[in-house]
C-alpha cells in the first residue's frame, strides 16, 4: 500500500486546535501553553512555551520519575560503583540493564552494571524504618565486592517514612575508610519528571566524587564530555574521534565512566556539554569551583560533529590541534558523504517527528536534515524552557514548588584549586571572534517557521499528530513505539535506539542513515491489508452450504 | 572475560541485600491482569515513574502497545493524599480515552500514605467523576508485600468481586488462568471448547497483547473478559483456579461469597498437570472428554518416549514464579530430568514444600528457595553445574558466562519472540516445551560432540 500523503495542507493553528479539542477545559488551557507554533527566526526570539511543569493526572504521559532520572540515567552507566536501590524491589528491577549503556571495563576492571542491588524493603521496614536494613545491605555489598564506591538511591516510601539515608551512608563511609559511600534523595514523587533526578544526581556526583583525585592526569587538550551516556556505543565513537584528534577525554559523565574518571574531572581545561538538560548543572558548578569553562557541543550529525571538533580546536587555539582536527574531518567525511549519497534518493523529502529527552529531539534533527528529511514537529519529554528557547530565558524563570524541593547547592570558588583556564582577555578575544561560552540557543530557533513544538507530548496527542500529519518516521521511546507502529508508521526509539548504534560521530551518522533508510523504506508497511481486504468485491459467488 | 565476574563461588549469607532478584513488585502484575478485561484502562495510583516502568517492561516483553495512566503524584500529593489526583485523572481518562473500565492499582507510595481506593471510588461516584455505566475496579497492591505475582492475584480478586450473583446457576465454569501468556489463555479456551465446556476466562489477554498489525491502532482491542461476563461469574457452577499464588484468592472469594465451588489446581504445564486440569474440568462441567483431547495427549507422550534418551538425567536450574515452577518441575521430573536448583523471589514456605514433594524419591537432591535471588542460584551453579537453565531473559548473563543453554520461559522475556504466540500450557504446549528443550540440548550436543562421534541422526 502506497503511503497516503496528506491531501489537505493543514494550518498549524488548525492542528493545535485539533489536538486540544477533546480535552476538558482545564486540561486544554494548560496544554495550549505547552503547544507552541514556532515563529522563531534568526532575528526573532521564539514564543514562550510552558515546560517543566506537572504532568496532568490521567493523561498518558511519556515521562518517568526522579529516581529514573537519577539512578537510571545519570548513575546507570557507572560501572565500578555499586548502586543500591533502597526500597521495594520494583524500582531496582526495572532499572536493571534496560538502557543499553555500553561499557568497557577491560579484563581487570570492575563492572557491576549487570547486577541489580536492592534492599527489597518489606512491610516491616516501612513500619519500623529501613535504616538498619540499609546499613546491613551496604555492609554486605562491601564485604562481598569491596568496591571503590557505593551509592544509595531513595525510592518513594523512603522519603515518606523518613529514613536518613545520608546519615547511614556517612556512617558506613567512615567505618570502611576505603570506600566512598553516599546517597541520593531521588524519591520518585519529587519534581515533575526525570529532570529532577538529573539535577539531584549532578549535585551529589559533584559533591562526593569530582575533585577526589589530586594527581594530575597525563595528556594534552584535556576535556570532559558531559551528558553522553554511551547508549549503543555513542561514547565509544566519540572517544575514537577524540583520540584521533589528540584530544584527551578525562571523564565522560557518565557513559563508559569509572569512579576514577569522575574523581579527576576537575583537571580538565574545558567541559563539553552534550545533553544540556541532564548535565548543565555540573558544568556550571565546575566552572564556579574550578574555573573550567563550558561550551555546548553536539556529536549527533556529521556536520555537527565537525563543528563541535572545530569548537574544541578554537578554544585551545593550538595550530597543531586545529590542523589535526581538519585532517580527521577530511579523512572521515568521504565515507559519510558516500553513505549519504547512497540513501538520499530514498530519504529526501520525507518527514520526521521527534519527541524525546533532553536534547535528542533537537540533536537528531541535524541527522535527518543531512538525509534531506524535514522535522514537522518536535518536543521534549522532560526539558525546561531554556532547552526550547535558549539559555537567555534562564534569569526570568520562576522557581515553582516542584523545583524548590530539589536541593540547590551553594558552590564557591575553591580557595586552592580554582584556576580560570582562560584570562578575561583571552575569553573576550574568543567572544569577539564569535565564540560562545555557556551558550545554548535551544531547539526552537533552529526549527522551521510553522513547525509545532510540543512539551510533554502524550499518547493521545501523538496519535492525533500522526493521523493529521502522517510523518514518515516517528521518534520517541519504547512506551510509544507500538501504538505508533500499529498505525503503519515506523517508529525509532531515540532513548535507547531499540537496537543498533552508535549514531554519534562520523561512523554513527552512517549507521543512522542506513537505519532510517531501512525503517522508512521497509516493505513491511505495505503488508497491512490482505488482498481480499483491499478489493473485497467478488466476481463470482461460492456457495458452501 | 565474564559478564558476572564478581559472583564468587563461595556462598556468603546475605540477610539484607538482594542481588539479581527473581521477582519484581506487585503493581506490574496488577497492570498485566487489567489488560485481560475488555475496554479497560489500567491506572497506576502513585508517582508516574511506576507506571512508566511497568509500561516499559510489559512493552519490551510483548512488543505491543501498553497504554496505562497514572495519578502522577508530586510531593504535595504524597503529603496530603492522592484523592484529588485520582479524581482529576478519572475525569480526564473518561473524557479523553473513553474506556469502559478503569482498573486502579495502588503503589508503595499511595499505600504508605494510606490512600483508600474504596473511599475514592465512592467519592468519584458521588461527584460524577465516574460516569454512569462505567466500571471502577480497585486493587491494593503494596510493592513491599509479596511480589508481582501477588499484585496479579490482587487484581484478579478485584475482578471477581464484580460478581453479582442472581441466585440462578448459568451452567458456566469460571477458569482463572493465572499469569500466563496471551496465547496460553487462548489455548485454555481452545481446550475448554474441545472438552465442550462453556467457560468464563478471567483475565483474558488473548487478542489484547498479541494483536495484529493492521494499520489501525485500537487502544482497546477486541479481546478481554467483559464486565458483563464478570458480573455473571457468581452464577457459575464452579471455578477452576490455576495456580495457588496467582488465582486461588479470587476463586476462594467466589466460593465463600457467591457459593461457586472452587478447585485450586496447578497451572496446566506438562503432562500430569494438564491431565488434572482436563479431568477436573470435565467433572465440574459434567461432560465427557472427546477423543480429540486424548489424541493430543498421546502425541505428547509419543514425543517423550521418542526422545527420552536425550532428556534423562539432565540437570536443570530454574527460576521464576511459584505456580509456573511447580508445574514445570513436575513436568521435568516426569521426563526424568533433574530440576536441581529451583528459585523464586516470591515468598511462600508452601512453595519450598511443594517442590520438595515433587522431587521426593528422585535420584537427585533439590535445592529450593522461596525469597531467593538469581545471584545465589548462580553461585550454586558455579559449585556444581547444570545442563540447562530455564527462566527469564536475565538468565542470559549466567548462560553466557557458564556456557549453559537457556530456555527462555517466564517473565520478562526481552530478547526473543514467540512467547506471546505459541502456548506452553496444555498438551500442545507440552510439545512446544519439549521441542524447545530438545532443540537446546541437541544443538549443544551437535556443537560439543567430537568429530568422530558427530551424528546425522539423533
Amino acid at each position: 500500500m502506497a503511503k497516503t500523503k496528506k491531501v489537505v495542507q493543514l494550518m498549524p493553528t488548525d492542528i493545535k486546535e485539533e489536538l486540544l479539542a477533546k480535552y476538558p477545559p482545564k486540561v486544554a488551557r494548560k496544554r495550549a501553553k505547552q503547544i507552541m507554533i514556532n515563529e522563531a527566526t534568526e532575528a526573532e526570539a521564539p514564543p514562550e512555551i510552558l515546560a517543566n511543569v506537572r504532568t496532568i493526572p490521567g493523561i498518558i504521559t511519556m515521562r518517568g520519575c526522579t529516581y529514573a532520572g537519577c539512578k537510571g540515567v545519570i548513575m546507570g552507566p557507572t560501572r565500578d560503583i555499586v548502586n543500591i536501590t533502597h526500597g521495594p524491589i520494583g524500582c531496582g528491577f526495572y532499572s536493571w540493564l534496560t538502557r543499553r549503556n555500553q561499557t568497557d571495563p577491560g579484563p581487570d576492571g570492575a563492572n557491576y552494571m549487570p547486577y541489580c542491588f536492592s534492599t527489597d524493603m518489606q512491610d516491616q521496614d516501612i513500619i519500623f524504618g529501613g535504616e538498619k536494613k540499609l546499613a546491613a545491605a551496604i555492609q554486605e555489598a562491601y564485604d562481598l565486592l569491596h568496591p571503590k564506591g557505593i551509592c544509595v538511591f531513595a525510592t518513594c516510601p523512603v522519603g515518606l517514612i523518613g529514613d536518613d539515608i545520608h546519615a547511614v551512608c556517612k556512617k558506613m563511609k567512615e567505618k570502611f575508610g576505603d570506600c566512598n559511600v553516599f546517597a541520593f534523595s531521588c524519591e520518585g514523587y519529587k519534581g515533575v519528571s526525570q529532570s529532577a533526578g538529573h539535577h539531584i544526581a549532578n549535585n551529589q556526583v559533584f559533591t562526593h566524587l569530582v575533585g577526589e583525585q589530586q594527581e594530575v592526569p597525563e595528556g594534552e587538550f584535556k576535556i570532559n564530555l558531559l551528558g553522553e551516556y554511551n547508549i549503543g556505543g555513542d561514547g565509544f565513537e566519540i572517544d575514537r574521534i577524540f583520540k584521533k584528534c589528540g584530544i584527551t577525554n578525562l571523564s565522560t559523565f557518565s557513559g563508559n565512566s569509572s569512579y576514577d574518571q569522575f574523581a579527576r574531572a576537575h583537571h580538565a581545561d574545558l567541559n563539553l556539554v552534550m545533553c544540556h538538560r541532564s548535565i548543565n548543572y555540573v558544568a556550571d558548578m565546575m566552572e564556579t569551583k574550578y574555573g573550567i569553562p563550558w561550551v555546548k557541543v553536539n556529536f549527533i550529525g556529521s556536520e555537527s560533529t565537525a563543528k563541535s571538533l572545530r569548537k574544541i580546536g578554537e578554544y585551545f587555539g593550538d595550530k597543531k590541534l586545529m590542523d589535526r582536527i581538519e585532517k580527521v574531518i577530511a579523512e572521515e567525511m568521504p565515507a559519510v558523504e558516500a553513505a549519504r549519497e547512497e540513501v538520499l534518493p530514498r530519504t529526501k523529502g520525507k518527514t520526521a517527528m521527534l519527541f524525546v529527552g533532553g536534547s535528542r529531539a533537537h540533536h537528531y534533527q541535524y541527522l535527518f536534515a543531512e538525509m534531506g528529511m524535514s522535522t514537522l514537529s518536535a518536543g521534549y519529554e522532560f526539558a525546561h524552557r531554556d532547552d526550547y528557547e535558549g539559555r537567555q530565558v534562564l534569569p526570568g524563570l520562576t522557581v515553582d514548588a516542584d523545583s524548590r524541593n530539589i536541593e540547590e547547592i551553594e558552590v564557591e570558588a575553591d580557595p586552592e584549586r580554582y584556576n580560570p583556564r582562560k584570562t578575561p582577555d583571552e575569553v573576550k578575544a574568543l567572544e569577539i571572534a564569535g565564540y560562545k561560552f555557556k551558550h545554548y540557543a535551544g531547539m526552537a530557533t533552529e526549527m522551521d517557521k510553522g513547525t509545532i513544538l510540543i512539551d510533554d507530548l502524550n499518547q493521545y496527542e501523538a496519535e492525533k499528530l500522526v493521523e493529521l500529519l502522517k510523518p514518515d518516521v516517528f521518534c520517541a521511546g519504547i512506551k510509544e513505539k507500538f501504538s505508533i507502529q500499529k498505525t503503519g508508521v515506523p517508529m525509532k526509539q531515540l532513548h535507547s535506539y531499540d537496537s543498533g548504534g552508535p549514531y554519534a560521530g562520523f561512523k554513527g551518522a552512517i549507521n543512522f542513515y542506513h537505519e532510517i533508510d531501512r525503517l522508512v523504506n521497509s516493505k513491511v508497511w505495505s503488508y497491512m491489508k490482505a488482498p481480499w481486504q483491499e478489493s473485497p468485491e467478488l466476481t463470482g459467488t461460492f456457495v458452501w452450504e | 572475560m565474564a559478564l558476572l565476574k564478581h559472583t564468587p563461588t563461595e556462598v556468603m549469607e546475605r540477610k539484607s541485600l538482594v542481588i539479581n532478584p527473581a521477582k519484581t513488585c506487585q503493581p506490574i502484575g496488577a497492570m498485566y491482569a487489567s489488560f485481560g478485561i475488555h475496554g479497560c484502562l489500567p491506572h497506576s495510583h502513585g508517582s508516574q515513574g511506576c507506571c512508566a516502568y511497568h509500561r516499559s517492561t510489559l512493552t519490551r516483553h510483548y512488543k505491543e502497545p501498553i497504554s496505562a495512566s497514572t495519578s502522577s503524584f508530586t510531593e504535595g500529593a504524597s503529603v496530603f493524599g492522592g484523592h484529588a489526583n485520582l479524581l482529576q485523572a478519572m475525569n480526564n481518562i473518561f473524557s479523553v480515552y473513553e474506556p469502559e473500565v478503569i482498573a486502579v492499582h495502588t503503589t508503595c507510595l499511595s499505600e504508605t500514605i494510606g490512600d483508600d481506593l474504596n473511599q475514592i471510588r465512592d467519592k468519584a461516584e458521588k461527584t460524577g467523576k465516574l460516569p454512569e455505566g462505567k466500571t471502577f475496579i480497585g486493587a491494593p497492591t503494596p510493592s513491599y508485600v509479596g511480589s508481582h505475582v501477588t499484585g496479579f492475584s490482587n487484581m484478579v480478586k478485584a475482578m471477581a468481586m464484580l460478581a453479582e450473583p442472581s441466585g440462578k446457576k448459568n451452567g458456566k465454569v469460571n477458569i482463572i488462568p493465572g499469569w500466563v501468556e496471551p496465547c496460553d489463555m487462548g489455548e485454555i479456551k481452545r481446550l475448554a471448547a474441545m472438552v465442550g465446556v462453556d467457560i468464563t476466562l478471567f483475565p483474558d489477554t488473548d487478542g489484547v497483547l498479541n494483536a495484529p498489525l493492521t494499520g489501525e491502532y485500537k487502544m482497546f482491542p477486541d479481546g478481554g473478559v467483559t464486565v458483563k461476563e464478570l458480573k455473571r461469574c457468581g452464577d457459575a457452577v464452579g471455578t477452576l483456579a490455576l495456580g495457588e499464588w496467582c488465582s486461588a484468592d479470587a476463586a476462594r472469594w467466589l466460593d465463600s461469597k457467591c457459593k461457586v465451588p472452587c478447585t485450586v489446581l496447578d497451572m496446566p504445564f506438562g503432562l500430569a498437570a494438564t491431565d488434572r486440569f482436563i479431568d477436573v474440568l470435565r467433572t465440574v462441567a459434567g461432560v465427557s472428554v472427546p477423543d480429540a483431547v486424548a489424541f493430543e495427549r498421546g502425541q505428547l507422550v509419543d514425543m517423550i518416549s521418542d526422545m527420552h534418551q536425550y532428556l534423562y538425567g539432565k540437570r536443570v536450574a530454574i527460576w521464576g514464579d511459584p505456580d509456573q515452577l511447580i508445574s514445570m518441575c513436575e513436568f521435568l521430573v516426569s521426563l526424568d530430568m533433574q530440576p536441581v536448583y529451583v528459585v523464586t523471589g516470591t515468598p511462600g514456605k508452601k512453595f519450598e514444600k511443594r517442590i520438595r514433594e515433587i522431587c521426593e524419591g528422585q535420584p537427585f537432591e533439590v535445592k529450593v528457595k522461596a525469597k531467593g535471588d538469581m545471584f545465589e542460584m548462580h553461585q550454586w551453579i558455579k559449585n556444581e553445574p547444570v545442563d540447562l537453565l530455564i527462566g527469564n531473559t536475565y538468565g542470559k548473563y549466567m548462560a553466557r558466562d557458564e556456557d549453559i543453554p537457556l530456555l527462555r520461559w517466564g517473565f520478562p522475556i526481552l530478547d526473543r519472540q514467540g512467547h506471546q504466540y505459541f502456548p506452553t500450557v496444555g498438551y500442545k504446549g507440552g510439545l512446544r516445551l519439549l521441542e524447545k528443550i530438545l532443540g537446546l540440548l541437541l544443538d549443544r550436543k551437535d556443537r560439543d560432540d567430537p568429530e568422530t562421534q558427530f551424528e546425522l541422526v539423533l
